[in-house]
């Protein structure tokens, strides 16, 4: 018997408005869940529970919650939340499904370690994290690496890093930044040298472009910062000479104090101010500057994760 | 030998028509999927991800069609009273048993060979190339076929004496223990008296897919021991032998009146 075209014609848009109804009763149903609600859930705590559900296939298993990880952070960061509950446990459960996910510990200890909102604010657990990390790596350098520098940058423990660059530069095939770096962090570990080598050596050693980008944005501050540091100094000299602020730059230059109108490291001159401060002429363009900027500035750019 | 081969052939040919094959489609748009989608919301495993998930994939969708088509070779020949038909021509009962395997074990390779070209493809689309060290993702699909051929073997065991529905699960039941093989054994040596005697002997009864289970490894560019590729293929042709040839006595002594 042929089909009613009646029925065809019935059928079919039932079945286009059943399709388009449903589609529109989730997103109500997301609208009425709150997001933390579908987020904030983590079903299997249990990594040993986990890896039997598996049934073997733990890779795929560590690189869906290494996914849910990055996920967990990245909108969490969006939103600059000041917790991350689930964060060090979705991280936990990836390294024990794969502990030679070398990606989970690198980039899992940067969300973890730093202060809020560029991170969770648990050093502690990302150095947790890490050391598990070494334990099932030990021939990783660069494991080492981002021990000492979560010790270093966000414990300000400057004798661990040390030990952590140490015990790095001792596996074979480490890069040699890792010895130079034990020995600097034994001798003058506060200093913005030493802060200046740490990024210097992350740019070297990183084939990620988002940690060299971060990098890259950290050298620039911190060049930026020894810059202001020297010019101020210079403005100083001028005014005990003069007893009065220098007008501008040029100034300076025609007592033989400067050679020219110094530029900052994206190539813009400075500006001179009539309070004698040395600042960027676009501030918008850096991040994590704590010195060169007008008064009164605040930052349009969101604080970035401070990733290693 | 002819008698083998052209049950063997049939069977394939049955399950082209059944649409097996039809899952290739499903596969390339998860992994084509899986290619495009996963460098966008996560970071730095997008060559983990293709292996992972692409070897992950193959292994289960064999699993299923090893046992779903498996547990039906024999019974629905019964049901459809085929199997008389074949009986009555000079094919031995076991002809009939090993034919069916062949049958299905080669429709499993043919599956697996166009699942790994998909896998490959996303591989080369993620990292524009491949490493020396992607030879092992052959010796894991190698595993994994020889992981189909085990359950091949029993789901046609299960299915000489049980219905499809005890079979599927029988098999089902066997795959998820074998897969905690290691655990199993683990478990055993740490009972004492009876126990443990039981339990090393339930342990070294169930299949040990655990050991054909290299996918982590080899995404994480690990060579293969030849050592395993050499025990892995004893123990799959052993165990594969073992169960056909169970298989094959419960058959021969089967009343099929």
């Amino acid at each position: 018997m042929k089909p009613s075209p009646s029925v065809n014609w019935i059928a079919g848009l039932l079945l286009a408005a059943g399709l388009l109804g449903s589609v529109g009763a989730v997103r109500q149903q997301d609208q009425v869940r709150s997001a933390a609600t579908l987020q904030e859930v983590l079903y299997v705590t249990s990594p040993k529970t986990l890896k039997r559900m598996s049934l073997g296939y733990t890779g795929l298993v560590a690189d869906l919650y290494w996914t849910r990880a990055v996920q967990y952070f990245g909108s969490n960061h969006h939103v600059d939340a000041r917790r991350y509950d689930l964060l060090a446990p979705l991280l936990d459960l990836t390294t024990q499904m794969d502990p030679k996910l070398l990606v989970a510990y690198e980039f899992g200890a940067s969300f973890l370690a730093p202060a809020p909102p560029a991170g969770a604010g648990m050093p502690d657990k990302a150095v947790e994290l890490v050391e598990r990390g070494i334990e099932a790596n030990p021939n990783e350098w660069r494991l080492y690496h981002s021990l000492g520098f979560i010790h270093y940058m966000d414990r300000k423990d400057y004798a661990a890093a040390a030990d952590a660059f140490a015990r790095g530069s001792r596996v074979p095939n480490a890069h040699p930044w890792l010895r130079l770096l034990a020995a600097r962090m034994a001798q003058n570990a506060g200093n913005s040298e030493t802060a200046r080598m740490m990024w210097a050596a992350t740019y070297d050693t990183s084939q990620d472009k988002m940690v060299k980008a971060n990098a890259a944005a950290h050298l620039r501050a911190l060049q930026v910062e020894g810059d202001v540091d020297g010019l101020e100094k210079i403005v100083a000299v001028f005014q005990e000479r003069n007893h009065r602020l220098p007008a501008g730059f040029h100034e300076l230059t025609q007592q033989n104090l400067l050679l020219g109108t110094p530029l900052d490291p994206l190539g813009q001159p400075y500006i001179l101010s009539r309070e004698g401060r040395v600042e960027v002429r676009n501030p918008d363009r850096y991040s994590f500057l704590t010195r060169g900027l007008p008064a009164g500035y605040e930052s349009q750019i969101k604080p970035k994760l401070d990733m290693e | 030998m002819n008698r083998i081969v052209s049950i063997a052939l049939n069977t394939f040919r049955e399950a082209v028509r059944d649409r097996v094959l039809y899952n290739l489609v499903a596969f390339a748009m998860l992994m084509a999927g899986a290619a495009i989608l996963v460098g966008q919301i996560s970071i730095d495993i997008e060559r983990l991800v293709v292996i992972n998930l692409g070897l992950t994939a193959v292994a289960l969708f064999g699993v299923v069609i090893a046992i779903f088509i498996g547990i039906g070779l024999v019974s629905k020949e019964i049901e459809r009273r085929t199997l008389y038909t074949v009986l009555s021509r000079p094919v031995r009962r076991w002809e009939f048993i090993a034919g069916k395997f062949v049958g299905l074990a080669g429709t499993l390779v043919v599956n697996t060979f166009f699942m790994a070209l998909a896998v490959f493809g996303a591989l080369l689309y993620v990292s524009r190339g491949f490493k020396a060290t992607d030879s092992s993702i052959l010796v894991a699909l190698y595993f994994i076929v020889l992981e189909f051929f085990i359950i091949t073997a029993l789901s046609l065991l299960f299915s000489s004496f049980s219905s499809p529905l005890l079979s599927a699960l029988f098999t089902f039941a066997l795959f998820v223990v074998g897969s905690f093989g290691e655990d199993l054994r683990g478990f055993a040596a740490l009972s004492t008296g009876a126990t443990r005697w039981l339990a090393t002997a339930a342990a070294y009864a169930v299949p040990n897919f655990s050991a054909l289970n290299i996918v982590s490894s080899v995404a994480h560019g690990e060579p293969v021991a030849g050592h395993l590729i050499l025990w892995n293929t004893i123990y799959a042709v052993v165990y594969t032998l073992m169960a056909l040839s169970g298989a094959i006595l419960i058959f021969e002594h089967r009343n099929l009146k």
